[in-house]
């Protein structure tokens, strides 16, 4: 019925082997992501612990309900990416496309948030090294907030480009076929990396955005 | 009058050096032994290259004037020294070249896990080389390979920004080395071959490859954060808005620490086939020695903050970093006594490889206890930041690392290219690197004492008579560089063709043709007895 | 010239209270080290020279190991790293303590000198006068990156930052020249930015601190208190909208956001320079900041001026 249904490469034994080994090989990958955005997370907590009032202004200059719409947006796609793997590991080829283009949807609209709080934090002055206008006595504390703001959400945007492009490829081999309950690991793997994207923008929403909205 | 008889001309066997010719055979190759040569050619390149700017150094420190080169040349030389030795040499070394090579052999696989990344690992490693070789052709970098803030940032006028490009990329390469080692030793060892029947050397990879994946992404990170601040001048690391130039350091360290371990361990694994093959006998205490790979892996994650004990870094916090600097000491202490018991009661061959691998003992455990002098906080106040550090890393790097490197190309020689090396000629470079070396850098730890700061161009005279010294012995070490050099490539077309198992060892790369077959093996072998099952009375002492 | 060409010199001098203690350390640690050389390195030419591959030894006894032996080996190894441990941390502990009493100097690093400046106004250029047999303390900064002092005579040494102090202590025994090194790599002329200590008598120290010329940083930073503008809230009587500022250093205070600390010389530098940090309890955020309007010789001016000032009346 589909042309890969048991393609095994040459140095493995047999199917079983395969599929561990890519399972193995992306959880690896995704141990190396939390080093990577680890490090980003270390450097803004130390800032934050150094600076707790600069960080809270200029936290609040974040649209949380932008914030927490992509938060939903975000998550919805991961429970997208689950039907699609769903879908994959039982043969339903309708539910499977389907469900990797909504991911793929939820993905780009995520990304248009993103880049409309972008674009409003340059009109505000707010981008540092190339636009940053805010003054006062906190203003280079706050500049240490935005740079980090940037670099991971920015770090992060670039893993959800990343994402979309590798979900792209496989909604166009799902289209042709190429996956079956026998031989689907493409679909897992993806699967197992989008939601690590998600479960990043989770670590980042309270740590940017949330940070004193308790209080007065 | 001949008749036209049949003259059988017998064709070479197959294997995977003539299995397949040209260019694209090699550039598009995903043969693992292929993947492990195109690094092997790639870092003797960068070993020479790192050596040329090392001997320039030694040039220049044979009189106490910065009289041959200018102060910026040669602070962009110890700059590029480090950089390409550290990054583009010794992390690679024995992982990408030998480990590439050997692993699958050794575990009975085929090949590795993801064969396509395993090449892919060997393109990132040569685009970051070109963005360095960049950096170095188009005016070098001068901030030191430690990069410390806010000079790197805010001060240097050089290439800071291509070479921090090209040590970004070739992380990539280390993390999925990393990644496809651990996968490999998971998923596709032989039948039989469980964890406690694998030779050494693939425990210490397995050790190597976890720092690998979850150091690296740091220095990747750091490398990211310096690059931003000096592209955009944002200053994370800038005290005038706040920035802390320490929080680098600490960053940087939590890499780069791990990352020696990264260069020694596989060097340890190597020495542990050695020792045994060599003395044909069971390594002394396999379960200490298989976890004391795992337990400097785990520990070397925990004490970066050694290389801050003068930098600002709270008493309290140098007092823990100070304790945990030795306790990872411990496990390395245990692997050289393991290693010397072994050659107890052994009945031992002295051949090239052996050499190098009592070598790497001496002049590791030298090495090591010259550690201890630095995780002693009083004592590192004095030292640290001077040629004491240099000589105490060179110790370990070269006088351990190298000389593992060395042994194992050495002892993988023939199954790696199906000839023998000149035996005699390998003795004597072995001993002369041993001599160059101790002359070289045992001066250092005196130099370190007296107070020579690292990092000089010009010093005091009364350090000159040391620094001769070290120069004279620089070029004794680069004199037993080049032999192996010129006989392993002249072995190539005339050394005595080897056997398949020209040690007698055990392990099941010498179960296999040398050079081998494409696949390895002729069918998947099956593992029932322990490693290094060399045969004699069975002693079992409590 | 021809001896000191010459010169093999294989052990620093010993000038400083510290050196003898870093010395008696190193004996020990050399004592341990040469002893597991000799023996790993004897065992290895012992062992390969008897059970050298020979008629009569060609086949080995397979020995596996031996649980014992491996605790011994950790155990006793581990026991004398504790031992080089607590002894190198007491030698740390004490290099960080200075002794209440000591003298203090202020030292500005920069690319590619060391500037001091001695209490009582003398200043210096990679020239560190000191008296011997009296405690001395660096107060230290640098004006641009990382650099480092070091003086090897005295086995003391400590990074010097920008945008922070940090600090040193020694006490010299012998008077003499000693090198002062900077040893951070900081740039260009890294190697060129050295100096020296000169350790004086007691009594030669003072003729020399009275023969220098220049203002105490005190009076230069009191004149920099008038000029800079900040007695103009900085007073001592009631409708001071700012803190009093004298008894300053080493007095509680408490801040805005709840939090307490001791007032150090790095809390007064950042409340010059960045004035909302630490914000005090009871009074509005109203302080302008002098960042680019003093230099770090002058906050550390500042300093000493704040120093010399009275305490307040209760």
């Amino acid at each position: 019925m589909t042309e890969h249904a048991a393609a095994v490469a040459h140095q493995f034994d047999d199917a079983e082997q395969q599929r561990g080994a890519a399972e193995l090989g992306m959880w690896i990958f995704l141990a190396t992501e939390v080093m990577f955005f680890g490090g980003m997370f270390t450097a803004f907590t130390a800032y934050r612990w150094l600076y707790p009032e600069a960080f809270t202004h200029a936290s609040r200059h974040l649209d949380a309900l932008l914030g927490g719409i992509n938060t939903v947006v975000l998550i919805g796609s991961s429970l997208t990416m689950v039907l699609a793997v769903h879908g994959a590991r039982h043969g339903h080829r309708r539910m499977l496309l389907v469900c990797l283009a909504l991911t793929l949807l939820l993905g780009s609209v995520f990304l248009g948030v993103k880049a409309i709080e972008w674009s409003s934090k340059w009109e505000h002055g707010l981008v540092p090294g190339l636009h940053f206008t805010l003054t006062g006595a906190d203003a280079g504390r706050q500049e240490l907030f935005f740079f980090l703001y940037f670099a991971m959400t920015g770090v992060h945007a670039l893993h959800l480009v990343i994402g979309i492009c590798v979900v792209g490829v496989i909604f166009a081999l799902a289209w042709r076929g190429h996956y079956s309950p026998e031989y689907h690991n493409p679909v897992e793997v993806t699967g197992l990396y989008w939601h690590f994207i998600d479960i990043v923008w989770i670590f980042l929403l309270p740590m940017l955005y949330l940070i004193g909205r308790h209080g007065a | 009058m001949t008749t036209a008889a049949a003259v059988v001309v017998e064709q070479p066997p197959l294997h995977y050096l003539n299995e397949s010719y040209g260019v694209r055979s090699w550039l598009l190759t995903t043969d693992h032994k292929r993947v492990g040569l195109l690094y092997l050619l790639s870092l003797t390149g960068a070993f020479f290259v790192g050596g040329f700017f090392a001997v320039m150094l030694r040039l220049e420190l044979l009189t106490p004037a910065g009289d041959l080169l200018q102060a910026e040349t040669y602070n962009k030389f110890f700059t590029m020294h480090g950089v390409i030795m550290v990054f583009f040499f010794l992390i690679p070394s024995i992982p990408a070249a030998l480990g590439n090579f050997i692993l699958p052999l050794m575990i009975g696989a085929r090949d590795v896990a993801f064969p396509r990344l395993n090449l892919a690992s060997w393109y990132i490693y040569v685009l970051g080389a070109a963005f360095t070789t960049y950096a170095v052709v188009s005016g070098g970098v001068d901030t030191g390979w430690t990069f410390y803030t806010p000079y790197s940032t805010m001060s240097s006028t050089t290439q800071v920004m291509p070479t921090a490009i090209g040590i970004f990329i070739v992380g990539f390469s280390s993390i999925l080395t990393g990644l496809n080692f651990i996968v490999t030793i998971h998923r596709m060892r032989a039948p039989g071959l469980t964890w406690f029947r694998l030779p050494l050397f693939v425990w210490s990879l397995y050790a190597t490859s976890l720092i690998q994946i979850l150091a690296t992404p740091v220095l990747a990170i750091t490398v990211m954060l310096l690059g931003a601040e000096r592209l955009l001048h944002v200053g994370i690391f800038d005290p005038a808005i706040g920035g802390d130039p320490v929080l680098f350091q600490h960053l940087f360290w939590f890499y780069s620490h791990p990352a020696v371990y990264i260069m020694i361990l596989p060097g340890m694994g190597v020495i542990s086939e050695l020792v045994t093959c060599f003395s044909r006998k069971t390594i002394f205490g396999y379960s200490y020695v298989a976890f004391s790979s795992i337990a400097i892996a785990v520990f070397g994650f925990l004490v970066w903050g050694h290389h801050l004990f003068v930098a600002g870094q709270s008493v309290y916090a140098a007092m823990v970093f100070s304790f945990l600097s030795y306790l990872v000491a411990i496990p390395s202490a245990v692997k050289v006594f393991n290693w010397t018991a072994t050659l107890h009661k052994g009945t031992i061959e002295f051949r090239t490889p052996l050499f190098y691998a009592l070598g790497f003992i001496g002049l590791f455990t030298i090495g090591g206890l010259t550690g201890l002098f630095l995780a002693a906080l009083g004592m590192d106040v004095h030292v640290t930041d001077t040629y004491f550090v240099i000589a105490h890393f060179h110790y370990i790097m070269v006088g351990g690392m190298v000389m593992a490197y060395l042994g194992g190309v050495h002892y993988w020689w023939p199954k790696i290219s199906g000839r023998m090396y000149p035996e005699n000629l390998g003795r004597i470079a072995a001993f002369i690197i041993f001599l160059g070396f101790n002359l070289t850098f045992f001066p250092q730890f005196i130099l370190g004492y007296l107070g020579m700061p690292r990092r000089y161009h010009s010093y005091p005279e009364e350090f000159q008579v040391l620094n001769v010294m070290s120069t004279a012995g620089a070029s004794i070490l680069g004199i037993g560089y080049l032999l192996p050099m010129i006989y392993l490539l002249w072995s190539l077309r005339y050394g005595e063709p080897a056997s398949d198992n020209p040690w007698n060892a055990t392990g099941l790369e010498w179960q296999t043709p040398s050079p081998p077959p494409r696949d390895n093996f002729e069918h998947t072998p099956v593992v029932t007895t322990a490693p290094y099952d060399y045969p004699g009375r069975e002693v079992v002492v409590d | 010239m021809i001896e000191a060409r010459f010169s093999l010199p294989l052990f620093p001098e010993q000038a400083s209270t510290l050196a003898p203690r870093v010395d008696a350390l190193l004996f020990f640690l050399l004592g341990v080290s040469v002893f597991f050389t000799v023996a790993i390195a004897g065992c290895l030419v012992v062992f390969a020279v008897r059970y050298r591959r020979r008629p009569g030894n060609e086949v080995a006894e397979q020995v596996h190991g031996s649980d014992r032996l491996e605790i011994a080996w950790s155990v006793i190894p581990l026991l004398l790293c504790l031992v080089m441990y607590v002894w190198g941390a007491q030698l740390y502990f004490a290099a960080a303590s200075p002794p209440p009493n000591a003298l203090e100097v202020t030292s500005v690093g920069k690319q590619w000198m060391w500037k001091f400046q001695h209490l009582s106004g003398p200043r210096e250029i990679n020239e560190l006068h000191v008296p011997v047999g009296l405690p001395v303390k660096l107060l230290m900064t640098s004006q641009d990156v990382i650099h480092s002092l070091y003086v090897p005579a005295f086995r003391v040494k400590q990074d010097v930052l920008p945008g922070r102090y940090t600090q040193l202590w020694f006490q010299a025994t012998r008077p003499g020249t000693y090198h002062l090194f900077c040893a951070e790599y900081c740039g260009t002329l890294h190697s060129g930015m050295i100096g020296q200590v000169v350790a004086m008598e007691p009594a030669e120290f003072q003729r020399w601190l009275a023969g220098g010329a220049g203002a105490s940083p005190a009076a230069s930073g009191e004149k920099l208190f008038s000029e800079l503008g900040c007695d103009t809230c900085h007073r001592a009587d009631a409708q001071a909208r700012c803190p009093d500022l004298g008894g300053l250093l080493g007095r509680n205070v408490t801040l805005a956001n709840g939090q307490t600390l001791v007032a150090d010389e790095g809390y007064v530098r950042e409340s010059i320079l960045d004035p909302g940090a630490k914000l005090v309890a009871g009074y509005e955020n109203i302080m302008p900041t002098y960042q680019g309007l003093v230099s770090e010789e002058g906050v550390l001016e500042l300093i000493a001026y704040l120093k010399s000032l009275p305490e307040r009346h209760p």
